[in-house]
């Protein structure tokens, strides 16, 4: 068997937060999320990138142990100050662990909320089930702060209101105060900004990173955006097919990919970068449906270095503690982004 | 005010010069929303305040603004699906506004539409060959089925294509669908709203690089609306930014995205994540730091 990807060669040391390692997720025959594994460090800010389809979302909801009826798990996430591996751990473990040691914010905040209570008795609520504060009235006056440290203003009278009373970058928000409000030591964040407007997104983002850093949470940040992924994170892993394909710091990862997938979404995401015609670097073809990727490397039928050889499994190649790739054509190490793509030109149109 | 237009019969007005595919002059749009208390009205919404522009025919225009700006209203507007409180809107020449709907026949022919979700757009119980033809079928041309391949052929798509259904294709190919349904007509102006929000970023450059190829072949003129002001650069050759139902800004988008000069455009362009810009340094913080002057 291959070596789990994007594993740490080290043993898990006292200072990591998340450990996953060999996470499989499967549903009937068909394997979704494949031999998935990595850790975080405490005020560690890790992304996850990946396009639809590449099971990103799914591997969240198997750390958060919220997969959807019929998915299976197997392999082991274990998450510091639990004493128990949260794959297979039952719901009411997993109850006592989320919204606590972990905590989540999605991309749709009204799901999240209850439209019929008030956002500050909801904040309340995330206090008063861990028992993190005495009473009622402490926990009224916690939910009060948490609102001002996400910036509402006025958030005595935000605390009284209901989540249509808001915007959806203040929804967001109060999501976001829910999240925080027990000090988890892991942020989980899947899409949190690709509904919002962009400059509510730069708010919100900017609210999410000083809320991990004032508590030294580990962060892990899931979208399709590798924009905002390189403005909020520290280190990023790309998923492909079910599978990590690369890992690394963001500046090592964006600046000098090895997969050739990575390589092809940096240089099909870049807008200022066009062709003598004019025209964007794409990836050819499509992402397959869940269960169809291609067997050995999952890129293969995309990829324009592929060979015989890609038809086997390619092992992940570590290139450092946190980074490494699975790909048997890497892009050169000292090669520029985008070598491959059609001569660069700045911005012009043809 | 309601300017009726001079001559009712679809005579171009001489006024207006026929190089100019779109024309907006001074449009107020307001609404009143349903009202939630016995004794008082509620207020207004003025969606579209004193709005006007000109796009000349081949040009690529982009319209940008946040939720709520009123970007969406105009559209419609454009579209002939909604009518201005005010102010006139002449597509290559011929006034829309006062026309009744059945007048609007030359509208439909030549300006069409392309939306942000193709799943919502494209009815799921038709077949894709169906789905393309049916703007033909309501103009009454012959050969149809040879049109819908020719079509399909021009975005991308296999011709027996035609015979499955939309939940068949992915993301993707269903935006390429819904561009193949707008050009059925023939169109000379396509307006896209927020055509590659929805997609994955090896398919937005995809279809981004396919819009680009159409709009050159045809010939077309391109209204594109996007919240996205790093899409807005790459397609555009001009851009007007929207903020509270008024457009604060417009130029070429080199000079507006390099040299902006209304407040809210500085505002905007400094909040956009990039890449680039992430890898110089700049963190959650600058982006959000630049909202506040």
């Amino acid at each position: 068997m291959t070596p789990a990807p994007g594993t740490a060669p080290a043993a898990a040391t006292q200072d990591d937060v998340l450990a996953v390692r060999n996470l499989d997720v499967t549903v009937g025959g068909r394997t979704l999320v494949e031999d998935v594994g990595f850790t975080i460090r405490a005020g560690e800010r890790v992304g996850l990138i990946g396009e639809s389809g590449s099971g990103k979302s799914l591997t969240a909801l198997s750390v958060m142990g919220l997969l959807p009826e019929g998915l299976r798990a197997s392999g082991s996430v274990r998450l510091a100050g639990v004493d128990h591996d949260l794959v297979g751990a039952d719901e009411a473990r997993m109850s006592r662990v989320r919204g606590k040691e972990i905590a989540m914010v999605f991309q749709e905040p009204m799901t999240a909320l209850n439209p019929t209570m008030r956002v500050g008795r909801q904040i309340a609520e995330v206090l008063l089930i861990h028992r993190t504060r005495p009473d009622r009235a402490s926990a009224r006056a916690a939910a009060v702060e948490l609102l001002a440290q996400v910036g509402l203003p006025d958030p005595g009278a935000a605390a009284q209101a209901y989540p249509h009373q808001f915007s959806g970058g203040q929804r967001q928000r109060v999501v976001l105060a829910i999240a925080l409000a027990n000090d988890p030591a892991l942020l989980v964040c899947d899409e949190p900004t690709t509904a919002l407007d962009v400059t509510v997104q730069a708010r919100v983002l900017d609210l999410i990173v000083r809320g991990v850093q004032d508590r030294r949470s580990a962060m892990l940040f899931i979208t399709h955006d590798l924009a905002v992924v390189a403005t909020a994170c520290e280190r990023v892993m790309v998923m492909y097919g079910g599978r990590l394909v690369e890992s690394g710091p963001v500046r090592e990862v964006f600046t000098r990919p090895r997969h050739r997938y990575t390589q092809g979404l940096i240089g099909a995401s870049d807008l200022t970068v066009v062709d003598d015609r004019g025209r964007l670097a794409t990836i050819r073809g499509s992402v397959p449906p869940a269960g169809r990727f291609p067997a050995g490397c999952v890129f293969r039928n995309r990829c324009d270095h592929a060979t015989e050889v890609c038809a086997t499994r390619p092992e992940w190649i570590p290139t450092g503690p946190d980074s490494g790739y699975a790909c048997f054509h890497p892009v050169p190490g000292s090669a520029a982004p985008g070598a491959t793509t059609p001569t660069n030109q700045e911005a012009g149109r043809g | 005010m309601a300017e009726q237009p001079t001559g009712a019969p679809p005579a171009p007005e001489p006024g207006t010069g026929p190089t100019e595919a779109i024309s907006v002059h001074d449009v107020t749009r307001v609404y009143q929303r349903p009202r939630t208390s016995l004794r008082s009205a509620s207020p207004p919404v003025h969606a579209l305040r004193g709005v006007s522009f000109a796009i000349p025919q081949g040009q690529r225009f982009g319209i940008v603004g946040e939720s709520g700006c009123g970007k969406s209203t105009l559209l419609r507007i454009l579209a002939g699906l909604d009518r201005p409180t005010s102010g006139s809107v002449a597509i290559d020449g011929r006034d829309l506004t006062g026309l009744p709907e059945r007048r609007l026949t030359f509208v439909r022919e030549r300006l069409q539409l392309v939306f942000q979700d193709p799943m919502s757009s494209l009815d799921p119980r038709m077949r894709v060959g169906d789905i393309v033809a049916e703007p033909l079928v309501a103009q009454g041309h012959g050969n149809r089925r040879e049109r819908v391949a020719e079509l399909l052929e021009a975005v991308g798509l296999r011709a027996d294509a035609a015979d499955r259904y939309p939940h068949q294709f992915s993301g993707g190919q269903r935006q390429r669908i819904s561009i193949a349904r707008a050009l059925a007509p023939r169109p000379k102006i396509i307006v896209a709203d927020e055509p590659v929000s929805a997609l994955d970023v090896s398919v937005r450059a995809q279809v981004l690089n396919l819009i680009a190829d159409l709009v050159d072949e045809l010939s077309l003129t391109l209204v594109f609306v996007s919240h996205d002001l790093s899409v807005v650069r790459h397609v555009c050759d001009r851009v007007a930014v929207m903020h509270a139902g008024q457009i604060v800004e417009t130029g070429s988008t080199e000079q507006v995205y390099e040299d902006p000069r209304h407040s809210y455009t500085r505002r905007l362009i400094a909040a956009v994540p990039t890449l680039g810009r992430a890898l110089s340094g700049v963190s959650a913080a600058d982006l959000n730091r630049e909202q506040r002057p």
